[in-house]
């Protein structure tokens, strides 16, 4: 499974605190590193409605790319065909390739599940699994997708640390997941994400249920997360993707069109002279 | 009247109007109006029209008329009651209230009524069987027991390991296939689905005895000659009737839990690398466990009162047989059956004393399928399969 090393920039810039890269060593887990993620072409369709058009977007390795738009643009369509969850839902079909480090994650022979493990995935509404405790939920990765540890207690506190949920659940780590609160929840959800090491992580709205101080836990997480995975955030909180993003793409359908990438590029650059003038609106408030 | 002139009792107070200041405001003493009190009138009322109807009505009956059987009487004095009733609340209080109330009697009382025939059934077996029931009921067979001999002696000691043996073998046939055919009903995308549904569903409404042909018909019948004891009549059989029987009740209600498990979650599960198979395995059984030990309890309480499938697959025999795999062996419910059909007073009353035991045994089950399934998933599960094991049940109290 780790026969994948192609060329992935190695700078990976040092972290606030002076952690290495994760120390703990998982057996049958994804290679190590973040890496890129580039869609070409991909569409995207619900039975014969086509939703999505012909996005081109390249995801560098190690940076926070946010995904802008009003809804139902197909923001969480694209994040879904990133790590083949798209294709579980019944009469879906796609276009396009998606490279994960140059190679298509839907070429034929390629396992859906190394795919998806590779690429984490945090979803809008926090989802623990109730019938587990806080540390079983951060290890739940580990089980599901067979992957081997030497040291499941390091890994627990490591991944709950990068989530920054350590230090509020360290003394109740056998108390179940669904007891903690909204925002707890999601950090524990990114915690299981990141247990498994996935070289890129997808964010579908994860702050949308969250109060601004949960908010900020999150976003400070994020940053944290720069450098050591790659990011893709989709947000309806543009000052979010402001704070969070180094990359920003910006998605419209116009009536009865399926969803296209309008503009992308830095995010200071989008947020201040887009060469678009409905980007322009758009992040200015003016409309959506 | 508008509330705003209403007359209260202290007009200087405005309670409500700005910020209360403790010392200077004596807290006043508010009317507190609760529309829906019973006061002691009303209560007078209830009974006073209570005893005036059975006045009128024996009035009429013992000596106008040359009077009527007790029915008559308790349904005409009934309606006179709440003619009076109303009556009687409309001039206290207006029409409104006085139909509120005549609604609420009419809707209280046929909550009593269904209740009145399962205390009386209930009550009827406890109180017949308790004269039967003596310890030794639960350590001795029949062995030896004449037709002269009273209902206290012998036990039905083998019917219950009879009972056990057959319903725990059907189980470990059900159970697997069943929870097999609610994950392929719930978790695969197949379009044989649907056909699975009608069928089990129609396979819920197969009549017990049928499931116990069937088996006689095409499992014991053919080999009969053969003298291969496991294809005679014996508990083997019986469970393979039994788990015809469980099957359904078992596939509708896991199937029911199963669907109470978030998609969220088999979605965070997916996204982190699991298979399908494995997301089944490791994150929705353990979400539905406790529901799928209600549902496991729920079957058991429906094979464990059926008849019909064990009369040709069991047999019964009044002797201890534990091998469930050799000979005919005797079950709670065919000795309640084979027992209160006999001629003799000790045998009745020894059927009875099996009923009790039996319905005790199902009266457990449900109580610990309750305590166990507490939680979220308990209603829908419960209301899933409630009815037909009811059904069942009232049905299995009448001989087959």
């Amino acid at each position: 499974m780790t026969e994948t090393t192609l060329a992935r920039p190695l700078s990976r810039r040092p972290t606030s605190r002076a952690r290495q890269e994760s120390p703990v060593t998982l057996v049958g887990g994804p290679p190590p590193g973040p890496a890129e993620l580039e869609a070409r072409d991909a569409c995207a369709w619900f039975g014969d409605h086509l939703v999505l058009e012909g996005v081109n977007l390249r995801m560098r390795a190690g940076e926070v790319t946010a995904l802008i738009g009003p809804s139902g643009c197909g923001k969480s369509t694209f994040l879904r065909l990133l790590n083949r969850m798209h294709e579980l839902v019944p009469g879906s079909a796609l276009a396009g390739e998606i490279l994960l480090d140059g190679e298509d994650i839907y070429a034929p022979g390629r396992r859906a599940q190394e795919v998806r493990m590779r690429i984490g995935m945090v979803f809008q509404k926090p989802n623990p699994f109730p019938a587990m405790t806080i540390r079983e939920n951060v290890l739940s990765g580990l089980k599901l997708a067979r992957i081997r540890c030497d040291d499941k207690e390091r890994l627990v506190e490591e991944s709950l640390e990068r989530a920054g949920l350590w230090r509020e659940v360290k003394d109740r780590l056998d108390r179940p997941g669904g007891a903690l609160s909204g925002g707890q929840q999601q950090r524990l959800c990114i915690a299981r994400s990141l247990a498994v090491h996935p070289n890129v992580l997808l964010m579908d709205e994860p702050c949308s249920a969250l109060d601004p101080t949960s908010t900020r836990r999150i976003e400070d997480t994020i940053a944290e997360l720069r450098g050591q995975v790659t990011v893709v955030i989709v947000t309806h909180n543009m000052q979010q993707a402001h704070r969070v993003s180094d990359h920003t793409a910006f998605f419209l359908a116009e009536e009865n069109q399926p969803g296209q990438v309008i503009e992308q590029g830095p995010t200071a650059k989008i947020f201040s002279t887009p060469d678009d003038p409905r980007t322009l609106d758009y992040v200015q408030g003016r409309f959506g | 009247m508008s509330v705003l002139t209403t007359p209260r009792t202290d007009p200087g107070q405005r309670p409500g109007s700005g910020p209360v200041r403790p010392g200077t405001v004596s807290a006043p003493s508010f009317h507190r109006r609760r529309p829906r009190e019973r006061t002691a009138t009303d209560v007078v009322t209830l009974v006073g029209s209570l005893i005036s109807a059975y006045c009128v009505n024996w009035l009429i009956f013992e000596r106008i008329l040359s009077g009527v059987d007790l029915f008559g009487f308790v349904v005409c004095t009934y309606l006179t009651f709440l003619v009076i009733f109303g009556v009687v609340t409309a001039d206290r209080l207006g029409r409104l209230v006085a139909t509120d109330r005549v609604v609420t009697l009419l809707v209280v009382t046929g909550a009593l009524v269904v209740l009145v025939p399962l205390v009386v059934l209930i009550g009827y077996i406890v109180v017949e069987g308790l004269r039967a029931l003596r310890p030794n009921f639960f350590v001795e067979d029949q062995q030896g027991i004449t037709p002269l001999m009273p209902a206290t002696a012998g036990g039905g000691s083998h019917a219950i390991v009879g009972t056990v043996e057959q319903v725990g073998l059907a189980l470990l046939w059900s159970l697997p296939l069943g929870i097999a055919a609610a994950v392929f009903l719930n978790e695969s995308r197949s379009r044989w689905r649907r056909p699975v549904r009608v069928f089990v569903d129609a396979m819920s409404g197969l009549p017990s005895i049928v499931a116990g042909l069937f088996i006689f018909a095409v499992l014991i019948l053919p080999y009969a000659q053969s003298n291969n004891p496991l294809f005679g009549y014996n508990g083997f059989m019986a469970s393979l009737a039994l788990a015809i029987t469980m099957l359904p009740t078992i596939t509708r209600t896991v199937e029911v839990v199963l669907r109470l498990v978030p998609d969220g979650l088999r979605e965070a599960s997916l996204a982190l690398g699991a298979s399908r198979a494995r997301t089944v395995w490791s994150v929705v059984f353990p979400t539905a466990r406790t529901g799928m030990t209600t549902a496991v309890v729920l079957g058991i309480a429906r094979a464990v009162g059926e008849t019909a499938p064990l009369l040709f697959t069991a047999f019964g025999y009044d002797l201890m047989n534990s091998n469930p795999f050799r000979g005919p062996q005797e079950s709670l419910p065919l000795f309640v059956y084979r027992n209160i059909r006999k001629p003799d007073e000790a045998a009745i009353a020894r059927g009875f004393a099996g009923a009790l035991v039996l319905m005790t045994i199902v009266l457990g089950l449900f109580a610990i399928a309750r305590f166990v399934g507490r939680d979220r998933s308990r209603r829908q599960a419960r209301a899933a399969s409630m009815p037909r094991s009811t059904a069942s049940s009232s049905a299995r109290s009448s001989t087959p």
